[in-house]
């Protein structure tokens, strides 16, 4: 091996580290300056009108974005309720029936794949199975697409938090002639009942932030929200079609959208992670 | 304390639990409980299948509402820049284009970034300040892509015009890639801010690698004298090699689908240019900003057909990134 000289070597060293140090600086830096950008911008256009009043048209000064709001959460909600039940149950599968089938390696694998597929392809996927069909926009395809998005997230981390319940557990309840499905929603539900909540809290996070899988399912709305069978207004795309706009007094609006949208999901993302973390250490 | 209501069905005295069963009654019940349990499962695997059914039906639903485009271009669409809703002739060229050079520069700036990040928090500092920056840096993961939206159309842009782009200008000259009006935005811009987000899944996925590398195998190169790095290059980096192409497929597959960043500051034209300060598109962009526009049907399926190429693309990469980790976990035994 060719020798260099040490003084080389420790000054190869020292340029090396700093330059990653440098690279670690630069990552937070950039997390700061999005988060303040957001936070300088959003704050001030967060007022109690925001939370209460309905759009006004361009050049209107005031208003707010309550239809948004609500249009956003009973969106998700409805994702939740059709994504988690089915999400949970396919990830039973996996853990309590599929640890050495086939069947349930092709899930895993596929669930995987879900995972990385673009968000605006399930939009397109959805627009063509159920707006195209119907003929209109509405809140329930917006919800159904954001259901398909959730729904290996889910899968996975059930499967994940019932595998960390011990297995001598499930034996004992099956010695007792327990059911197996009686074992698994009475007794080792209960063991990884808060690891499964934060399962869902994360999936809620995630996809509650989507804006590309609602363009052409929910499309958006000025009005209130009566019901999800048309188009719904929704805070994500109100933030795409305010922030295009020419409108200062919109962006502004799109501003407090973006600011409501990140504290969210970063709230539920950090404790989500956090309960995670504590699991795994256990 | 115990209440005993008047109704109480059992008297005081003999325990409140379960009784046990009739005699009698126990073949019936194991019968049924046999029932229970399979169709216990059947539910289960029905809703895990759902998941590998989605995917055949993504390609399916897709191809069946692209073949009016695919009938008529042919394979003259992929091949073609033309997009004139007007006289109903389209190609993906430009959109392709645009995805890849933007997934290059993403990929070329976040791979070697993510590598040092992530070598910096496991090998270089204490283990507590690694883990916050670690966490710190996953935090950027978590913000919803329509916030890097905003902030790249009207923080970062600007910043792009008035500083980056006209120092990139004058240190390059007469270089292709940099010339044209410093706008902000276009498929340098997009890059960029490609790169930042899927910087977290890169470094989050390489640190795991890094940290699996064995102790002993470090502490004997810096036993005969190692510099950290050169432990970090010829050890550490050597050992994590697969587990790193891994993380940076999982940024590729990333990075080629992403649609709103990418929207808000891609510029949305659809001449290929040399340039990377003119505007440009993507396939996810373009669906984005011309799907709810697109009445005619011919115009529809075009862009259907163009989200097919990108899902073929990105399940690709996907399949790939998959089978290549789980190639490595068989070989390290362990899971990632």
């Amino acid at each position: 091996m060719k020798r260099r000289p040490a003084t080389f070597r420790k000054l190869t060293n020292r340029l090396v580290v700093g330059l990653s140090g440098g690279a670690a600086l630069l990552g937070l830096f950039f997390l700061g300056w999005i988060l303040m950008g957001v936070i300088l911008r959003g704050i001030s256009a967060l007022s109690p009108d925001f939370f209460t009043k309905l759009p006004t048209p361009p050049g209107v000064p005031g208003g707010g974005l309550v239809n948004a709001i609500v249009g956003t959460l009973l969106i998700t909600l409805a994702a939740v309720l059709l994504g988690v039940p089915l999400g949970i149950l396919g990830g039973i599968y996996l853990s309590e029936f599929g640890e050495h089938s086939r069947v349930a390696a092709t899930v895993r694998f596929a669930a995987n794949v879900l995972m990385g597929t673009p968000s605006i392809i399930v939009g397109v996927f959805i627009y063509a199975i159920i707006v195209f069909p119907t003929g209109h926009f509405s809140g329930y395809a917006g919800a159904v697409s954001l259901a398909v998005i959730m729904l290996p997230v889910v899968v996975r981390t059930t499967e994940d938090m019932l595998r960390l319940v011990p297995n001598t557990l499930r034996e004992s309840a099956l010695a007792l002639g327990a059911p197996r499905w009686k074992v698994t929603f009475q007794v080792v539900f209960r063991a990884a009942k808060s690891g499964l909540l934060t399962g869902v809290l994360l999936a809620v996070a995630r996809v509650s932030g989507e804006t590309a899988p609602l363009l052409f399912t929910a499309l958006n709305s000025p009005y209130w929200v009566k019901s999800l069978s048309g188009p719904t207004a929704n805070l994500t795309v109100t933030i795409f079609n305010y922030a295009m706009s020419p409108y200062r007094d919109w962006q502004r609006q799109a501003w407090g959208a973006s600011l409501l949208i990140m504290v969210g999901v970063l709230l539920a993302t950090l404790l989500g992670r956090r309960v995670l973390k504590e699991k795994k250490r256990k | 304390m115990e209440i005993v209501f008047p109704s109480n069905p059992h008297p005081a005295g003999t325990p409140s639990g379960v009784p046990a069963p009739p005699l009698e009654n126990t073949s019936p019940s194991k019968v049924r409980r046999k029932d229970g349990d399979s169709l216990f499962r059947l539910v289960t695997l029905g809703s895990a299948l759902v998941i590998p059914l989605l995917i055949a039906g993504l390609f399916v639903s897709l191809t069946d509402m692209s073949m009016p485009s695919i009938r008529h271009f042919g394979l003259k669409f992929i091949l073609s820049s033309a997009w004139n809703p007007v006289k109903h002739d389209f190609g993906a060229l430009s959109s392709i284009y645009g995805t890849l050079i933007s997934t290059l520069i993403a990929m070329v700036i976040a791979v070697p970034l993510s590598l040092a990040i992530a070598l910096f928090q496991v090998e270089l500092i204490p283990p507590r300040l690694g883990r916050f920056i670690g966490s710190s840096i996953e935090l950027l993961a978590a913000i919803p892509s329509i916030i890097y939206g905003m902030w790249g159309l009207f923080v970062f842009a600007p910043f792009m015009a008035d500083h980056v782009q006209p120092f990139l200008a004058d240190i390059t000259g007469t270089l292709p890639f940099f010339q044209g009006p410093p706008m902000g935005i276009g498929l340098l811009t997009a890059g960029l801010i490609l790169a930042l987000m899927i910087l977290p899944f890169i470094t989050s996925v390489a640190s795991d690698v890094f940290r699996m590398v064995p102790v002993q195998l470090k502490e004997s190169a810096y036993g005969m004298g190692s510099t950290t790095f050169e432990v970090a290059r010829k050890v550490t980096l050597r050992y994590g090699i697969d587990g790193i192409v891994g993380a940076a497929f999982l940024g590729l597959g990333r990075a080629l689908g992403e649609t709103m960043a990418v929207t808000f500051v891609i510029g949305n034209s659809h001449k290929i240019s040399t340039s990377l300060f003119t505007g440009a598109n993507s396939i996810a962009s373009t669906l984005a900003n011309e799907f709810t526009e697109a009445s005619d049907p011919l115009y529809l399926s075009s862009l259907v057909e163009l989200g097919l190429i990108l899902l073929v693309i990105t399940i690709g990469v996907q399949i790939l990134s998959q089978l290549w980790l789980k190639r490595m976990r068989g070989k390290s035994g362990r899971g990632l």
